[in-house]
């Protein structure tokens, strides 16, 4: 059996044109034909990057490619090959110490990425081989093989459906992980395939190709099926799913960007001072008698070196003093920073979703301090806004509104809410019948042997729209049950438990343009019924207008609080109408030319002079909290984007229930619909609208003022944008070059001026096309997207950070986000509360850095000028300094801050935007924090270069040598460092105070041990006693206090005069003191 | 696909550390402490800065150069660099009783002793009197290791140029002259002495030195470097000891002897002295000074203003500021008060 695959269709309108041949059941080929099978990938679905053979070598190449590691690598290469100042050690240490803590943690991730491809590659299936039905692991299945696939299973490969347990060769399938539509799809079998494929034999040749309605894809779930087998045609990375990943790329946080920034200005300077010092030598040492005093004389070697030699090996060595400009320790610190710091977020039990039990999950940790950045969020509807379960609200029936309380009671629950009580009467029955006919739902069948009675709540439906199953089912909790379509009649059971039975005789399509369907049924006493449901505006021109107004009212009002409201209504037909009807439709039905148009028409005619009898209000369950989500992320500054595949109408009312739109929200739109309105040429319209919305949002938009960084404010006309899918493709692929730019810029303007952007009809890649757009614009702003599906990943691969939501739809949005939560609520504690918190955590741990290079650049700088050539500080520590000395209490603070207080980040979503756009990484603190280190360098320095004046600094006349001057100036440094830092914490665990005072005490410890023993290893004993010594004179102990107070004391007044002012201030300071009492209270 | 395995218990864990509510306490720095606190402050070190000032006033040095750049210096002519064995003698008087006891510097300027290569030019094995680094000196002691092919000890740059001008003072008593005894003793630190340099345990110390040579500029081997005290020669000899402990500035003094005997023990008498100076360290051509420093100390160490003046105007400043704050804080009411 030989299935020839021609001109595959692709939903992404990506044209795949490949054909493929396929041994179905890989049976031996017929020995005249000639063909060697070609050689295809297996099932495997690959997300990691490592395996663990090519860990080691990948890995370190990974990072060596990183700019900073390649510099130290270099550093440390230079200090081993040249005569340097300081040791190798110094750099070395630290260098290895990153390499490992990184290699580490990646290695842990791409475990955890192992351990979800291994969930999805060891999923069993069943495969038909020579007749008999084998269970093996997913990854094993290779092109050919004929798959069994049960109801509600994922398919594991894209399949060609050759056989169903339906009678009709169809199945039935949700590719809602997919596109994110929820419906159910029909896919055909191959026509002509042998039934019993476990005796399959004969070989049939298929010319025709195969349509998409032959293929299931992976990633899609039979559903209201059996099973099914189907031959595997495209398998692992080659299926569609796979193919619609974008190439899982490095993500790279802004502040690491930054960071990366300030470095490289970094490495300018460290370049031009080292040229600046070699020239300086030498100059200096062209004057005599400076360049070889008689008491240092150079070595043989120094003197038999080339000059340019020395001059390269002498800027070598000055490189390499001043290295620590770039501060190796700062990569460790914010490596374990940022490794550490993700597991609060898995550690939340706020994450914790009770019904999946499992909390959130963290895939990359590189991203913690980007979550506090996010300016777009872009955002799946179908199981992420919504639950994707349209629920029955309430009703309306001749002017009285009927809400359902009660659930479980079936009668009592239908009460009136307003208006009088009254006994079910005509009009209830009229519409609760209409309800339960005017639909094109199927009844599922039950698995089971068909018990008449099903409980009635598990009835299951299946149809293209939910609206229609939630119409039915709210019709079911009234009493009135649909049985089920059996030849060409309608079965209902009413509420006296009568089956009633109507003919039904004509469905009147919905369709978009319409929007309306309508079902002509013949009731069993011989009245002919036009039974017809729209929305609104379509259905009340066409009903007699005293009726509209009682119900108006209910529709607006449901409408605007974002329910999905239908309007019902009906007509007698009497037997001449009904001819008339019926010879209409069927010669319409027959017609072979416009037959859409001839329908429309004699739609319109019949649809009308119908009497309304009421309306629904259909509640598109959303996601919990989803509005205060949306509210608070808005609030935030963020805009919120709505990426959907589903339909306008849908996507739209969703867009108000979750308060993205507001009832005053004037919504621009752009969709074929409107284009098609003036009847004129696509592009032309286009053109017209787009400078027409650009005029609104953009030109007349109030000028935003200066220093607010958010255009829209309460004041100004807020505007939602609408834009499909068809287009966007039409914006963004203008036929035109010059024209494709143009409205791309004019579309991204006027999408910046809105407040909530809504997409729909959108294809996968689409989605990844807009997060890109928006991701590239001016100002690159940090876009997160959110998804629960496989429709999603590639939006969320594109995004800078990709959330995922553990929802029904499958694993592969989690599997290929950055951090996955289990419900959408949760996006709002992530973002306004970890995310906020962790960039200010990493920004002042940078800051910290910066401040900590200054400090000790300005000695070594100093040191040259006084043309002091000898390090300043022994080499234990300088290693020591930023490994052990000081970061253990900036990591401690980097995990634990909380300058302001989760619950009061939580309840003020505007504190969000006062970190927005990197707001504590400008140049500006940049250049504050590093000038400030400089001056505490100077002050250092100065401070101990005074009392050295005399070295005499003890009481028996003793003089101090370098190393005491450095030990002072380094205890100094150690001190005012960690005792600055100890002024920036605002939120003082247990563990701050342990590791600052503990560090503290380590140093003196330190210090102490290290001069108290003569070490047999060490070369040389510089440090031997010298801080004992030190300690010993009066004056080294005043000066230290003094130099620690004077740089500490105008942080002090700054903290005073800066106190925070301004709106919000006040409610801050009163929420912010948190006390041990206080917390305790709490818990 | 479904995720079929649940685990029951992987319930994150409620505990204040993992939800990030650990107790904490939050420092407010408000007005109300930082003001008496920066009064305090001010107070302290206004009160240290007077008694630093008054202590450093109190303080007698007395300076005195004898590089002999000038034509009328007496040491004139020991500044010619080929002059050997040049001996040269300063005279000078005090007013007034030099408070015992008295410390004796020389001071050497525009010196780089902080050389990086200068720096590790020595053998820390051979100096705590390893006999295998006699015979065989550490690389680091470059260019003086070797000399004629004998090992140099002590070796390197930084033992190698030890300052070898000798002092003697005389007390001008009616036209005699009665010389101050100078005590070489302590002038090093107790641990270079005891513990950090170590002759080897060779008796006599000379045999240690067989097969070696003395520094290139050394007029004298090591073990001979005190004649008078055999306990201080070798490498424990305390002049060697202070040259070895490197000064960490271009201008420096190190500690040359102690007037703390007989007569001298309550300090110089007012009068006339004299001092007698072996002329041997090169200095011109570095274009350094040379000059011996009189000086008393107290708690503090050697005169030094800096300390008490810096303590002085922080003290002042805080208090300023203190003031400052109040009227501010006294003008505009800081906000949020408890």
């Amino acid at each position: 059996l030989i299935l020839g695959l021609l001109n595959r269709l692709d939903i992404t309108q990506i044209l795949r044109v490949d054909s493929r041949t396929i041994y179905v059941g890989h049976r031996a080929c017929p020995a005249n034909e000639a063909f060697i099978p070609p050689k295809f990938c297996d099932n495997r679905i690959v997300s990691s990057k490592y395996t663990v053979w090519n860990f080691l070598p990948k890995n370190l190449f990974e990072q060596f490619r990183r700019i900073a590691n390649f510099y130290f690598l270099i550093i440390f290469l230079v200090q081993v090959i040249v005569d340097t100042p300081t040791s190798p050690v110094t750099s070395g240490l630290p260098l290895f110490f990153v390499i490992t803590v990184t290699a580490i943690k990646q290695g842990y991730e791409d475990w955890l990425r192992h351990k979800a491809d291994n969930e999805v590659n060891k999923y069993p299936v069943t495969v038909l081989e020579d007749g008999r039905r084998i269970r093996k692991e997913s990854e094993k299945i290779k092109v050919g093989d004929v798959v069994e696939v049960e109801e509600d299973e994922t398919f594991p490969c894209d399949l060609i459906l050759l056989q169903s347990s339906r009678d009709d060769d169809t199945c039935f399938v949700t590719t809602a992980s997919l596109d994110g539509e929820s419906n159910h799809k029909t896919h055909y079998t191959v026509p002509d395939t042998e039934k019993d494929l476990e005796s399959l034999n004969v070989i049939i040749m298929w010319s025709q190709s195969l349509g998409p309605e032959n293929l299931l894809l992976k990633g899609a779930t039979l559903k209201n099926t059996q099973k099914i087998c189907g031959v595997a045609v495209y398998t692992g990375m080659e299926t569609k799913m796979a193919l619609n990943y974008q190439g899982k790329s490095q993500k790279r946080s802004a502040v690491e960007k930054s960071i990366n920034a300030f470095l490289l200005v970094y490495l300018c300077i460290l370049v031009s001072k080292a040229l600046v010092c070699t020239t300086l030598k030498y100059v200096w040492q062209s004057k005599p008698g400076q360049d070889e005093p008689w008491y240092n004389e150079k070595t043989q070697r120094e003197k038999d070196t080339n000059l340019y030699l020395k001059m390269f090996t002498d800027f070598l060595s000055f490189m390499v003093l001043f290295n620590f400009i770039i501060p190796v320790s700062m990569y460790v610190t914010v490596e374990m920073q940022k490794f550490l710091g993700s597991f609060f977020i898995t550690w939340d039990k706020d994450f914790f979703d009770p019904e999946i039990k499992e909390g959130a999950l963290v895939n990359t940790s590189d991203l913690n301090e980007e979550l506090g950045q996010v300016e777009y969020v872009f955002t799946d509807k179908t199981g992420t806004l919504t639950q994707n379960n349209m629920e029955f609200i309430e009703c309306c029936i001749d002017g009285f509104q009927y809400k359902y309380r009660d659930a479980s009671s079936e009668l009592d629950g239908f009460c009136v809410t307003d208006g009088p009580v009254i006994y079910l009467d005509k009009w209830e029955e009229l519409f609760l019948r209409a309800l339960c006919l005017c639909h094109t739902v199927q009844v599922k069948e039950s698995t089971e042997q068909k018990v008449l009675q099903p409980p009635q709540e598990q009835r299951g439906f299946i149809a293209s729209s939910p609206d229609e199953v939630a119409l039915v089912k709210g019709a079911m909790r009234y009493g009135f049950t649909f049985l089920g379509l059996e030849s060409k009649s309608m079965k209902i059971l009413n509420r006296n438990n009568d089956v009633e039975m109507y003919e039904l005789l004509h469905v009147l399509n919905f369709d978009p343009v319409r929007r309306r369907m309508s079902v002509i049924v013949r009731a069993k006493s011989g009245d002919t019924l036009l039974f017809c449901k729209g929305a609104d505006s379509s259905i009340f021109p066409r009903v007699r207008q005293e009726e509209v107004e009682r119900i108006r009212m209910h529709v607006e009002r449901n409408a605007t609080e974002g329910y999905r409201t239908l309007c019902v209504a009906y007509k007698y037909l009497n037997a001449e109408e009904y001819a008339q009807a019926d010879a209409g439709l069927r010669e319409a039905r027959l017609a072979l030319q416009d037959r859409e148009e001839k329908l429309m028409a004699v739609y319109n005619q019949v649809e009308t002079g119908m009497s309304l009898i009421g309306a629904t209000a259909v509640e598109d369950r959303l996601q919990e909290e989803a509005a205060e989500t949306m509210e608070a992320l808005q609030g935030a500054g963020m805009k919120v984007w709505v990426l959907t595949g589903d339909k306008m109408e849908t996507a739209k009312s969703t867009c108000y229930a979750c308060r993205l739109f507001q009832r005053n929200t004037e919504l621009l739109e752009l969709t074929v619909r409107t284009l098609e309105d003036g009847g004129r040429r696509r592009e032309e319209r286009l053109h017209e609208l787009l400078l027409e919305y650009h005029k609104k949002a953009v030109q007349d938009a109030p000028p935003v003022k200066a220093g607010v960084t958010r255009s829209w404010s309460l004041t100004n006309q807020d505007y939602g944008f609408i834009i499909d899918g068809a287009t966007l493709s039409m914006v963004l692929n203008s036929s035109s070059e010059s024209n494709s730019s143009r409205y791309k810029n004019l579309f991204l303007q006027i999408c910046q001026n809105c407040t909530a952007v809504l997409c729909c009809r959108m294809a996968p890649l689409q989605k990844a096309q807009i997060v890109k757009m928006v991701k590239n614009s001016k100002g690159s702003p940090i876009t997160l997207s959110i998804g629960d599906g496989a429709n999603d990943v590639s939006m969320i691969l594109e995004a800078h950070v990709g959330i995922g939501i553990k929802g029904k739809e499958g694993r592969q949005a989690v599997r290929n986000s950055d951090y996955a939560i289990p419900k959408l609520k949760h996006l709002k504690k992530l973002l306004l509360a970890h995310g906020h918190l962790y960039y200010v955590r990493i920004a002042h741990l940078v800051q910290y850095f910066f401040y900590k290079v200054g400090e000790t650049n300005a000695h070594v700088t100093l040191l040259q000028s006084q043309r002091l050539f000898g390090p300043l500080y022994d080499a234990a520590y300088l290693t020591m300094y930023n490994i052990c000395f000081t970061s253990m209490p900036i990591l401690a603070y980097s995990l634990l801050e909380q300058h302001i207080c989760i619950e009061v980040l939580l309840d003020n979503a505007t504190l969000y935007r006062e970190i927005a756009k990197n707001g504590m990484l400008r140049w500006g603190p940049f250049l504050y924090w590093t000038l400030l280190g400089v001056f505490h360098g100077l002050l250092f320095f100065f401070g101990v270069r005074y009392l050295f004046s005399n070295p005499a600094l003890q009481d028996n006349g003793q003089v101090f040598g370098n190393w005491s001057y450095g030990t002072i100036v380094f205890t100094v440094l150690v001190f005012t460092v960690t005792l600055k830092l100890a002024l920036d914490t605002r939120h003082w665990t247990w563990i701050n105070h342990f590791v600052i005072w503990g560090s503290l005490a380590f140093y003196v410890f330190f210090s102490f041990f290290w001069g108290g023993i003569i070490w047999p290893f060490l070369r040389q004993q510089r440090l031997y006693f010298v801080f004992a010594n030190m300690l010993s004179s009066v004056s080294a102990w005043l000066v230290i206090i003094l130099l620690i107070l004077l740089s500490l004391l105008p942080e002090i007044l700054l903290v005073v005069f800066r106190k925070p002012r301004g709106p919000h201030a006040r409610q801050i300071a009163a929420v912010t003191p948190l006390s041990y009492k206080h917390l305790k209270e709490r818990q | 696909m479904v995720k079929q395995e649940q685990e029951l218990d992987n319930r994150p864990d409620n505990t204040a550390f993992t939800q990030q509510r650990l107790p904490a306490w939050q420092p407010m720095l408000s007005a109300g402490i930082i003001i008496p606190g920066f009064v305090l402050i001010g107070l302290a070190f206004i009160g240290i800065g007077v008694a630093l000032f008054v202590t450093s006033r109190s303080i007698q040095v007395l300076e005195i150069d004898y590089t002999g750049v000038a034509q009328d210096s007496p040491c004139f002519k020991c500044s010619d660099p080929n002059a050997k064995n040049c001996m040269c003698t300063m005279e000078f008087s005090i007013d007034s009783l030099f408070q015992g006891p008295v410390f004796f510097y020389y001071g050497l300027t525009n010196y780089f002793q902080n050389y990086r290569r200068y720096g590790v030019s020595k053998d820390a094995n051979q100096l705590s009197g390893d006999l295998e680094y006699f015979t065989n000196p550490s690389d680091d002691c470059a260019p003086y290791v070797y000399d004629n092919n004998k090992p140099i000890v002590p070796c390197g740059s930084v033992a190698n140029s030890m300052f070898n001008d000798t002092f003697k003072l005389f007390q001008i008593v009616n036209g005699a002259r009665k010389q101050v005894p100078l005590d070489g003793k302590g002038i090093a630190w107790w641990t270079d002495y005891n513990v950090k340099y170590r002759n080897p345990n060779v008796t006599p110390l000379r045999n240690a030195f067989n097969g070696t040579v003395k520094p290139v500029f050394w007029s004298r081997p090591a073990y001979e470097l005190d004649p008078t005290d055999p306990a201080n020669n070798g490498f424990i000899n305390q002049d060697f000891l202070v040259w070895m402990r490197r000064a960490a500035l271009p201008n420096f003094r190190k500690l040359y002897r102690r007037i703390t005997e007989g007569d001298f023990a309550e300090g110089l008498p007012a009068g006339n002295y004299s001092l007698e100076i072996a002329y041997n360290y090169p200095v011109l051509s570095f274009d350094g000074e040379k000059k011996v420093v009189f000086s008393n100390v107290s708690w503090m160490g050697g005169k030094n203003e800096f300390l008490g003046i810096a303590y002085l105007v922080i003290g002042s400043l805080c208090v300023v500021m203190s003031i400052v704050m109040l009227i501010v804080y006294a003008k505009f009411k800081f906000p949020e008060e408890d």
